[in-house]
């Protein structure tokens, strides 16, 4: 039996093969979405039922003055759909921190972590597969909603994409900060529930801020200090052709710092993986 | 006998520059290594050993620290204290020179079950920088090597367990290492399958010159001519080889040498002779 299999050489790691990393962890990520057909499936059905059900029964509810972005008098529909991206953008961060929590529990991760590659690299490499993931999602949901009239300028389309990566990296670091702190998979609800409710409903995805604010003073002040309000205003922007510079720093901060926290919590000497072995196993 | 006054065989002491040559000359070399659970100390001043083209048997009971030492090595958890390098090169310094050389095989299945076999390699290899048309290359012959060719489009969750554990094996050899760690490889695996996989690991020590650091809590997994490392309570009670270890402890084979050195015959329902 012999091998003619190259033996590594002694030095670093060059850009293609960082590349070839990369190429893999997404094609990974890829391949594991296109296996679970139902996931892609309630990605889209979430965002469309608030769409067509939700946006249609409050439309003649609540009222949308002209505010930036906008030029003219909007649909309500109109007005959520760049909240309903973030939201799909949102859950798919949760759904990829949920599948690092799976992958741990299960020891696929082990398989990640041992590379030799630099493992801040391997999880911005994760992070991006997450997020080329959810771009997926968001332009099949955009494509649905063309055809209820809910048609941004065609430039749009290619504007937010930038928008999109830098809003998607922000909640997937979020994720994987949170991953990072989840002992079981079971207890992982429970944090939905705790991160992803209010993050969404505590935003300008549902409603402008300066309705909030004439209801309540204080729930304005959360909604203006919750990242996930940036992320929908800078996509909101985008898909108009226009940057909102505010939100644009507060996003790019938060992706900063969440990712900053997950390579820490991911750190072998510190967080996640310094706890004992499960069941006793030492 | 307990614990205490057991015939512990404990290794010298080496000197500080005696280890360092050491441990460019080992594939794996251990040295001083401490780890804790908080108040609860899982490895207390590992130190040893393992030969380019050896076999090592890591021997110990369950909970005996095997699994904190390979997440030591690997880098899986951080090093307290001591150190830890692959062929020189110290893992919290050159954590990439180290794990490039290294192929692991954890306790626990870490294959994608969704995945088929090829996918799984080719993940590994991307994984380890490997580019697409080198990385089919060496998929096609690790499979070859392992028997799995045929199965290379089935995906994993449709293997048996001991095909899985081939293909772990594989996997772990697709970049080249010259180091390759098993944690209890053979579990659960029928006779059969333990010896092929058995087999085919020393083969890749005489064959291919790898050191392999085998942890087992089976005795009929060693045979005379490997060095062994016994591990108890977080302690090394015994390094060396085979045929000295059994001799240091007064016995005449691996089981009754183990049990003399530990004290744990009570406790030795986990152990198969």
């Amino acid at each position: 039996m012999s091998s003619t299999i190259a033996r590594p050489s002694q030095s670093g790691f060059s850009f293609p093969q960082y590349i070839t990393c990369l190429n893999g962890i997404v094609w990974r990520e890829a391949l594991r979405f296109l296996h679970q057909r139902e996931r892609f499936v309630s990605a889209l059905v979430r965002p469309l039922v608030w769409l067509f059900i939700f946006a249609a029964g409050f439309r003649q509810v609540l009222g949308i003055s002209i505010i930036p972005p906008y030029e003219t008098y909007i649909l309500y529909e109109v007005y959520i759909a760049p909240g309903l991206m973030a939201m799909i953008q949102l859950f798919n961060g949760m759904q990829s921190s949920l599948s690092m929590v799976y992958d741990r529990e299960m020891g696929n991760m082990r398989t990640l972590l041992v590379s030799p590659l630099p493992r801040w690299y391997l999880l911005f490499c994760k992070l991006l597969a997450g997020t080329a993931v959810s771009l997926l999602q968001v332009y099949a949901f955009l494509l649905i909603a063309w055809f209820w009239d809910i048609a941004p300028p065609p430039i749009g389309y290619l504007t937010v994409l930038p928008a999109l990566i830098l809003s998607g990296l922000m909640l997937g670091a979020l994720g994987m900060l949170i991953s990072s702190g989840i002992k079981q998979l079971e207890n992982f609800a429970g944090v939905m529930n705790f991160v992803i409710f209010p993050m969404f409903f505590a935003s300008s995805a549902l409603y402008p801020l300066w309705r909030v604010q004439e209801g309540s003073p204080m729930l304005y002040y959360v909604c203006l200090f919750n990242p996930f309000t940036h992320a929908v205003e800078l996509i909101r922007f985008a898909l108009y052709g226009q940057i909102n510079w505010t939100s644009l720093a507060v996003v790019s901060l938060c992706t900063t710092a969440f990712m900053i926290g997950a390579i820490y919590a991911y750190d072998p000497s510190r967080g996640l993986i310094r706890r004992a072995p499960a069941g006793g196993e030492i | 006998m307990t614990t205490t006054d057991a015939p512990a065989i404990e290794p010298t002491p080496p000197d500080a520059s005696s280890r360092s040559g050491a441990a460019e000359r080992s594939a794996l070399s251990i040295d001083g290594v401490s780890h804790a659970y908080g108040a609860r100390h899982a490895l207390t001043d590992i130190n040893f050993d393992v030969a380019p083209a050896s076999f090592t048997a890591l021997l110990g009971l369950n909970g005996a620290g095997k699994s904190t030492l390979f997440s030591l090595v690997t880098r899986l958890f951080g090093i307290q204290k001591g150190r830890i390098s692959i062929f020189g090169h110290d893992i919290r310094i050159a954590p990439s020179e180290a794990l490039r050389l290294l192929g692991v095989v954890f306790q626990p299945r870490t294959l994608d079950l969704d995945l088929s076999v090829t996918q799984n390699l080719l993940y590994h290899a991307a994984l380890h920088g490997i580019a697409r048309r080198d990385a089919r290359l060496r998929s096609d012959e690790v499979l070859t090597r392992i028997g799995l060719a045929d199965r290379a489009g089935s995906k994993v969750r449709d293997l048996s367990g001991g095909q899985m554990r081939r293909l772990e094996i594989a996997r772990a050899l697709l970049h080249g290492p010259r180091l390759l760690l098993l944690d209890e490889a053979t579990v659960g695996l029928d006779v059969k399958a333990r010896a092929d996989i058995l087999s085919h690991v020393r083969q890749l020590v005489t064959e291919q010159g790898i050191g392999v650091l085998w942890a087992t809590h089976l005795f009929d997994e060693i045979t005379p001519s490997d060095d062994l490392v016994v591990l108890h309570q977080g302690r090394v009670l015994a390094h060396g080889e085979v045929a000295h270890v059994i001799a240091a402890a007064g016995a005449d084979n691996v089981n009754t040498a183990f049990m003399r050195l530990t004290g744990a015959a009570a406790q030795i329902g986990g152990l198969t002779p």
